[in-house]
């Protein structure tokens, strides 16, 4: 299937850019980022805290079956207007992969499509690059069990 | 003969490519980076005396301490990092896209 998804990072900086179409009306397309209950279903993450609202916060996390926290995620929301804008910064715990600043631009298309443009912008270039290289070095064969082990060593 | 290391067989190991995630964020000691693996040490030497070969990485020594370091160039000869990451993103916002038609419907 053709990856609708786009990303531009270019060599030496410290941001990336994420853009997608969805065939989704826009205001469906907020909700799946405001509304913690539908996080909670295409994230496939627990979202122990969400305040959709300027100056709120939220905490997202994942746990296996021994109730062991494997990803965690928090972060603050400097910007929320409804169907157009979310700025928050994004950190994942006990990862070396620090804080990141992310401007989300909601757009419609037309009455049954909209697209979300996604600036993430990381404290260096190298931790950019790192973030990008994680899924790679994921890759085809380890479990993903295995892997959450090492990065929460990493600490 | 000495002979000269595939980089696409070199990242074709699991544990290969696990190493070069942990070295990503930090360099690491031969022991340190033996210590994330259950495989026995001297394997893991062999794992990184073949990623050293190939260079796609490092080695630098600091006191009596030999560390390894991504080699940042030769990764991006390797592979095209941005293809995994833009799969994982376009997987998780068809996931997105699915669940909001459902919602829709209700």
């Amino acid at each position: 299937m053709e990856q609708k998804t786009k990303i531009k990072a270019e060599d030496g900086k410290q941001d990336l850019m994420i853009t997608r179409e969805f065939d989704l009306p826009l205001e469906l397309l907020f909700k799946a980022y405001a509304e913690a209950g539908i996080i909670e279903q295409w994230m496939g993450t627990k979202v122990l805290k969400l305040e959709s609202k300027k100056r709120g916060s939220y905490q997202f996390e994942t746990t296996d079956e021994k109730g062991n926290a494997v990803f965690e995620a928090n972060g603050v929301i400097h910007e929320l207007v409804p169907n157009q804008k979310i700025i928050r910064t994004f950190e994942m715990g006990n990862t070396p992969f620090g804080v990141q600043l992310e401007i989300y631009r909601f757009e419609k298309l037309s009455d049954d499509t909209s697209k979300l443009e996604m600036h993430v912008i990381y404290e260096s270039t190298e931790q950019r690059d790192q973030v990008l290289k994680l899924p790679f070095a994921q890759g085809i064969n380890m479990a993903h069990n295995r892997l959450q082990e090492i990065v929460s060593k990493l600490k | 003969m000495n002979l000269r290391r595939d980089v696409f067989q070199a990242i074709a190991d699991p544990t290969r490519r696990a190493i070069l995630l942990l070295v990503a964020s930090q360099s690491m000691t031969a022991g340190a980076i033996a210590a994330n693996f259950e495989t026995a040490r001297p394997t893991v030497s062999k794992h990184l005396q073949i990623l050293t070969e190939c260079e796609l990485l490092q080695q630098e020594q600091n006191g009596r301490e030999i560390y390894y370091h991504i080699n940042a160039a030769k990764m991006k000869e390797v592979a095209d990092f941005i293809a995994p990451f833009r799969k994982m993103w376009d997987d998780r916002f068809n996931k997105l896209e699915s669940v909001m038609k459902k919602y829709k419907i209700k």
